[in-house]
């Protein structure tokens, strides 16, 4: 039977999707513009049913150690957050990675530094694929840039996960989370039993057997040859990651003169900016990353022959741009336009922006 | 056909609601809707807005820099909103909360007097069904039959007692709404 379409906001549609993937555990703390995750995994009740684990934790710090936890026992857990407290759980997230965990992160950002404001931003792209936390490890990370791309990257997000052994974010931002649409949600997968765990994740920490040497989950390694091993096993992975997860959208990219490269809620905003140029007679195209890690820059590269100029529309003061300007290499003039601090432009501001900067 | 709605007044009208009810009411008829909301410290007393859409198309940005139909209800959200109703759209206001009235020539001015009629009906809380009623009677963009559905979705089961109140509050915005 086809699934219902369903009206809900971004958040929401994360905490349906999470039961529905076969979620073990979410674990988080509230936080605007992304409360409505754990409220609503709350309302829902899934201890009841699928036999999820959801928990208020006494601090972002204590949630992302819980999913450290949860996740050493091969579990597929999560915990979401927004900017501030993403911040806290970077510690977290660093020996997740060192550690070769599996496990979903949510970042509903909003406008920073510090406590910031609660409004939308996407100030946090640095901090999400560059390291946030320290040593040289990355996050796959997950743009969506609309409610149902909200509730499809849950699942998408703990395939990856498990299929690296690597932490994968959800990098959404308040009007992600807050806005609704319409939605189809995943159908129901049952959790994995104990035995799948076992026979998936060999190396979970759920008990030794006779037949297998005592599984350690640890990011610590004090001889540094050995942990030179590890670095080197890690950044194969990444390599590899590179290599097989990118994925980008292009909306009206041919023959466009000039191209706009913008993800999650700003590709949205810029589409109907491209709407407007169209009626002035403007060719513009559209490439929205849907991986900021591994980024598309690639398929980026492939413009700086077709366009006259291309421009990284961002909520922040120019992140993203510093990738599209890597992968064109001085080819092609790349400009940024960005409002700060949780304010969102028009369409018709980025359209201003870009006659000003490119034209 | 495409509606770019924003309904604007103070937290606790019911503003948030109202567009709630509309994009309900358009989900019912298989449109696509967006609905963005003012998530900030305006829900608890300030000025609320929320961009709606529905549309026959896939709806790009939910965010917009101007609105075929602005629903105005506290005079901040006229002074913000009037200039950016597209030439030729719709102003509907209630001027219960409105010390200067629209000046715009170039769009139609339409002026619902919900809060007094709500007063009236001895139910403050049908404020905002009376404004919706009163839209749909200047712009049809879904049946009463399907916001009634929409009701039925958006509200808990509890609160499924409201929706005759509800209808007679739509209803008689239909009638008191006036071209000014």
């Amino acid at each position: 039977m086809a699934e219902e379409i369903r009206l809900m906001k971004g958040n929401e549609a994360i905490a349906h999707a999470a039961i529905r993937c076969g979620a073990d555990g979410y674990f988080g703390y509230p936080i605007t513009p992304q409360s409505e995750i754990l409220e609503t995994l709350m309302e829902l009740k899934p201890w009841e049913t699928t036999g999820m684990v959801v928990l208020q934790a006494e601090s972002e710090i204590a949630a992302i150690n819980m999913v450290y936890g949860g996740a050493g026992c091969g579990k597929a857990v999560m915990t979401s957050s927004s900017s501030p407290g993403v911040s806290l759980k970077q510690e977290g997230i660093s020996y997740l990675a060192g550690a070769e965990l599996p496990c979903l992160i949510i970042n509903v950002m909003r406008g920073g530094p510090g406590l910031g404001t609660i409004q939308p931003s996407q100030a946090d792209y640095f901090q999400t694929v560059k390291g946030g936390g320290h040593g040289d490890y990355r996050l796959i990370t997950l743009a969506p840039a609309s409610v149902q791309e909200m509730a499809d990257f849950v699942g998408l997000g703990f395939e990856l996960a498990f299929k690296y052994n690597n932490p994968a974010i959800i990098l959404a931002d308040g009007v992600i989370g807050q806005m609704m649409e319409k939605v189809v949600l995943p159908p129901f997968q049952k959790r994995r039993t104990e035995e799948e765990i076992r026979k998936n994740c060999p190396w979970a920490a759920l008990g030794k057997t006779a037949d297998r040497k005592r599984n350690v989950i640890t990011s610590l390694e004090l001889d540094p040859a050995v942990m030179e091993e590890n670095n080197i096993r890690f950044q194969k992975k990444y390599k590899i990651i590179e290599k097989e997860e990118v994925r980008y959208e292009e909306i009206n990219c041919e023959d466009a003169d000039y191209l706009i490269v913008a993800f999650g809620s700003m590709a949205r905003i810029c589409q109907k900016t491209i709407e407007m140029a169209q009626e002035q007679g403007i060719k513009i195209g559209l490439l929205r990353p849907i991986t900021l890690w591994p980024f598309p820059s690639q398929a980026i590269a492939a413009y700086t022959d077709k366009v006259k100029g291309i421009i990284s529309v961002e909520l922040n003061a120019g992140q993203m741009v510093e990738d599209v300007r890597l992968a064109v290499n001085g080819k092609v003039k790349v400009e940024h336009f960005g409002r700060l601090g949780g304010i969102v432009p028009t369409p018709d501001e980025v359209l201003s922006a870009i006659k000003e900067k490119l034209m | 056909m495409k509606e770019e709605i924003i309904i604007a007044g103070f937290g606790g009208q019911g503003v948030l609601s109202m567009g709630k009810i509309l994009a309900y009411s358009g989900l019912m008829e298989n449109k696509e809707v967006s609905w963005m909301p003012s998530y900030g410290p305006e829900q608890r007393g300030g000025t609320a807005n929320v961009t709606v859409i529905l549309s026959d198309e896939r709806i790009s940005s939910p965010v917009l820099n101007t609105f075929d139909i602005a629903i105005i209800l506290n005079q901040p959200s006229l002074d913000k909103f009037e200039s950016k109703v597209k030439p030729g759209g719709i102003l509907i206001y209630d001027g219960y909360g409105i010390h200067h009235a629209p000046t715009r020539k170039d769009i139609e001015i339409y002026s619902i007097d919900a809060m007094n009629t709500a007063i009236e009906m001895n139910n403050s809380k049908a404020f905002n069904m009376i404004v919706l009623g009163g839209l749909l009677k200047i712009r049809p963009m879904v049946t009463l039959e399907n916001v009634l559905l929409g009701l039925k979705k958006s509200l808990p089961e509890r609160h499924h007692k409201l929706i005759p109140m509800n209808e007679q509050a739509i209803k008689k915005g239909m009638e008191i709404i006036k071209r000014v």
